[in-house]
């Protein structure tokens, strides 16, 4: 029993080494690529934190739905929005990035007086381990049914606005009238809206 | 840290309070905008782990934190996909991902 509860410290502590770590690199980092890779990093780490709370149908999602699914997504946005650009100086950044770790700081500290302080009711009732996901299931198919059909229409409207909010595109001919479209229109759908207000306003 | 007992609530708790402020400050000081974005999971990250320690310390047996923690993923997945959609067409429209100039709603 010991051996087993020391190799779980271990892996604690490099799981939570590799977290924070990872997370101070995502934030800090100046190119966006090697922030991008560390927060998969980061996924997975919390995917093993949860291995270490007997959950493996979460963590088995986590690695699904965050390393693969949101991930890939992020590194998708960033091949398409990579352009080098000069960030114009602002003033008072430093002291903004002061106050605003001070605040952080100040927060933590809440957070951890506020863990270490309560009264848990410890210990709860022993974990069930490997018959979490059968509970789940039981779970979703029973109390938490409108919930769960409520997330498949929440995936399916998040779905749809994405494709209707990331494509811009314009028909070539009329949908209904097959008549070729305004040539202007086309031309038009390819140049940025908002770069520009004075030659916005005189070509809208 | 004691090696021989098992891994106490707090430490968990601990662990995601740090994610959580690293989460918050990046959230702030971030100017680009995918990486605002980045922030806005490593939170939701933290507040996962919490739910996951409560529901094995305290709710070991009807384990409502773990249903729970597959809602916020359920949600934050399609956060991630709008959002990202949304930040595709601003920058089409701006030709810029950086924050401080997306400013058209300010006063």
């Amino acid at each position: 029993m010991t051996i087993a509860t020391t190799t779980e410290q271990i892996c604690f502590l490099i799981l939570a080494a590799t977290i924070v770590l990872g997370s101070l690199g995502v934030v800090l980092l100046s190119n966006i690529v090697y922030s991008a890779f560390l927060l998969g990093g980061v996924f997975l780490a919390v995917a093993g934190i949860y291995l270490l709370l007997n959950a493996s149908f979460v963590a088995a999602a986590q690695v699904l739905v965050y390393v693969g699914a949101v991930n890939v997504l992020i590194l998708f946005a960033i091949m398409l929005v990579n352009k080098k650009e000069s960030l114009s100086a602002i003033p008072s950044l430093l002291l903004r990035r002061v106050l605003s770790g001070a605040v952080c700081l100040g927060l933590f500290t809440l957070l951890l007086r506020v863990a270490f302080t309560t009264a848990w009711p410890l210990p709860g009732p022993q974990p069930i381990g490997e018959e979490a996901t059968l509970r789940i299931g039981e779970h979703f198919f029973s109390d938490y049914l409108l919930p769960f059909e409520l997330a498949s229409v929440l995936l399916l409207m998040a779905m749809i606005g994405a494709i209707v909010l990331a494509r811009r595109d314009v028909y070539a001919s009329d949908v209904i009238t097959g008549e070729p479209a305004d040539q202007g229109l086309i031309e038009k759908a390819r140049t940025p809206l908002l770069i520009n207000r004075s030659e916005t306003s005189t070509t809208l | 840290m004691d090696l021989s007992s098992p891994i106490p609530l707090q430490a968990f708790l601990t662990l995601a309070a740090s994610l959580f402020c690293i989460g918050v400050w990046g959230l702030i000081n971030s100017r680009n905008a995918v990486r605002v974005l980045m922030s806005i999971e490593l939170m939701l990250n933290a507040v996962n782990i919490n739910l996951m320690a409560f529901s094995n310390y305290i709710d070991g047996q009807l384990i409502r934190g773990q249903v729970f923690a597959i809602f916020v993923i359920t949600v934050a997945a399609a956060e991630a996909a709008v959002g990202l959609a949304i930040l595709l067409s601003l920058y089409r429209n701006r030709e810029t991902v950086d924050m401080e100039r997306f400013n058209l709603l300010r006063w």
